[in-house]
């Protein structure tokens, strides 16, 4: 029994981790409904970037990633505004096209420049350190600071999409560009910031996926899989939704994991295509669409 | 000078031309009117103006300046606000969030605020926090006024505003002209409603398959006039 209790204290925790991978990718679709295909490889790139600042500087994982946040930023309202808004009309292929040449591009540039290797990104004694919750059940430290920062980021945008005035320019123009630029709301200019505060959201998720396990430049598309995936039963656009998804996948992997090991990946899937047939729209569908 | 003037302006959707060289102008504190059957060009008229659809500039002055095929945000920071056809208030934004969004790119120092609007459609107070799309089409109606009046335009854009609405309701919209009007906006009303538009308009223009067919003081109109600009002889 407490087995089981435990294998689902740990399914929720890597939930978190899912769902931080997908709260960028449901931001970008919920305001532009562009579909970010390089999500995964912006997640590897932002996990060397990382590395790279903390073998530079001499910095921990912590504070490498509050270097790399502002300047992933930059680039995230760069990539929007100079490319990205060009690919974005009625037709739905060309952002896709274009962000999928964007995935091979940032795979083939990190091989080049950092080799094959597979690096991780070392955080110290926080590694392996755990918190006992009872006698016989405990949870690792760096599992419960996923699950807390998921939620932290997930508060955040929801803070920014409901109280602030940039939010509700992010709702208004994803209801109806159209007529949001009749409010004098520039909605290329909405939706770089769309693209850069996604890009912050990478740069979290990038530091734990370094912390947690090896990261080299080919695993970026698996991490968008899984992203897609929590977004997908969590509903377009409900960033709840997208915690509930990733939970649901991370849950399902645990408990997956130990009836039989190789099952692992298989039950996160299976449990994806569960909700896909039950609920076509997702959990949390949006309402009026 | 006129407020706003179009000088021999078209729209094209794609290769459909929906308007042949339209030439009209909004005196400052003026009420105008723009009448037509379905398909005679009046929304694509409004929507060129508010930069929704391409135009040369100098085929749109507002205020001595070619404003034509500017991008629509900045037109609206000019001030320049047009109530779309069928409301198009923003679903997943309650009353007051759609009434504050419109105040986005505002003119400071104008007379609208939440207050005011409030006072101007006091049956949107009531209703300020619910989601927009739970209003009865009246109350929409109101909003969509309320959020374009937010910015405190120079010129207001309406397009078909009594569309869809039971005749009391559309009086109730119309008992807000006046003081629409008083806070200085000039107004261009598309209407399929010509009772309703005559009773209000300085001016009336009529358009007919992308052409205009008629204008003049709706006093010195007949009948028999409007009739045949409206329907074609």
């Amino acid at each position: 029994m407490i087995g089981w209790l435990n294998t689902l204290l740990q399914g929720v925790m890597l939930g978190g981790l899912y769902a931080l991978f997908a709260a960028g990718l449901s931001l970008m679709f919920g305001i532009m409904r562009l579909v970010n295909l390089a999500h995964g490889d912006f997640i590897v790139l932002a996990a060397f970037m990382v590395l790279a600042i903390m073998s530079a500087f001499g910095f921990g994982p912590f504070l490498a990633t509050l270097i790399a946040a502002p300047i992933l930023f930059s680039l995230g309202y760069a990539l929007q505004h100079y490319l990205l808004n060009r690919t974005l009309g009625r037709d739905i292929l060309p952002p896709l096209l274009v962000t999928f040449g964007l995935s091979i591009i940032i795979q083939n540039g990190l091989l080049e420049v950092f080799s094959a290797d597979s690096h991780r990104l070392r955080a110290g004694a926080i590694e392996t350190s755990s918190i006992a919750l009872g006698t016989d059940i405990a949870v690792g430290t760096m599992q419960l600071l996923t699950f807390a920062s998921a939620i932290g980021v997930i508060l955040a945008l929801n803070l920014i999409f409901y109280r602030t005035e940039l939010g509700r320019a992010f709702r208004a123009t994803s209801d109806d560009p159209e007529i949001a630029q009749l409010m004098g709301i520039d909605n290329r200019h909405i939706f770089s910031l769309a693209t850069a505060i996604a890009m912050v959201v990478i740069t979290v998720s990038a530091l734990y996926l370094g912390m947690r396990a090896n990261f080299d430049p080919t695993i970026g598309p698996a991490r968008l899989l899984y992203a897609f995936e929590a977004v997908i039963i969590g509903g377009l656009g409900s960033l709840w939704g997208t915690l509930a998804g990733g939970i649901i996948i991370g849950v399902a992997q645990a408990v997956g994991g130990k009836i039989e090991p190789e099952w692992q990946i298989l039950a996160g899937h299976l449990a994806f295509l569960a909700v896909l047939v039950l609920r076509p729209r997702g959990l949390f569908p949006r309402a009026g669409q | 000078m006129a407020l706003i003037e179009t000088r021999r302006l078209t729209a094209f959707y794609g290769d459909f031309q929906a308007l042949y060289g339209i030439d009209l102008r909004l005196e400052e504190g003026e009420t105008l009117a723009i009448i037509g059957a379905n398909g005679a060009g009046k929304s694509t008229f409004l929507k060129t103006i508010a930069g929704l659809l391409p135009a040369t500039p100098e085929s749109v002055i507002f205020g001595g300046r070619p404003i034509g095929g500017l991008p629509a945000p900045q037109i609206a920071r000019l001030g320049i606000s047009l109530v779309p056809e069928g409301r198009r208030l923003f679903p997943s934004l309650s009353v007051e969030e759609n009434l504050l969004i419109g105040a986005h790119g505002r003119r400071e120092g104008g007379y609208w605020s939440l207050e005011s609007i409030y006072g101007l459609f006091p049956a949107l107070a009531a209703r300020r926090h619910v989601p927009s799309h739970t209003l009865s089409g009246g109350e929409q109606q109101m909003a969509a006024i309320g959020r374009a009046l937010m910015a405190n335009p120079r010129v207001l854009l309406c397009d078909e505003i009594s569309l869809g609405l039971a005749p009391i309701v559309i009086r109730n919209i119309y008992a807000a002209l006046p003081r629409i009007k008083a806070s200085r906006a000039s107004v261009i009303l598309v209407e399929q409603d010509i009772v309703q538009a005559l009773q209000v308009a300085n001016r009336v223009y009529c358009f007919q398959e992308g052409r205009m067919s008629l204008a003049g003081r709706p006093a010195e109109l007949t009948r028999d006039q409007i009739h045949s600009a409206y329907f074609g002889a």
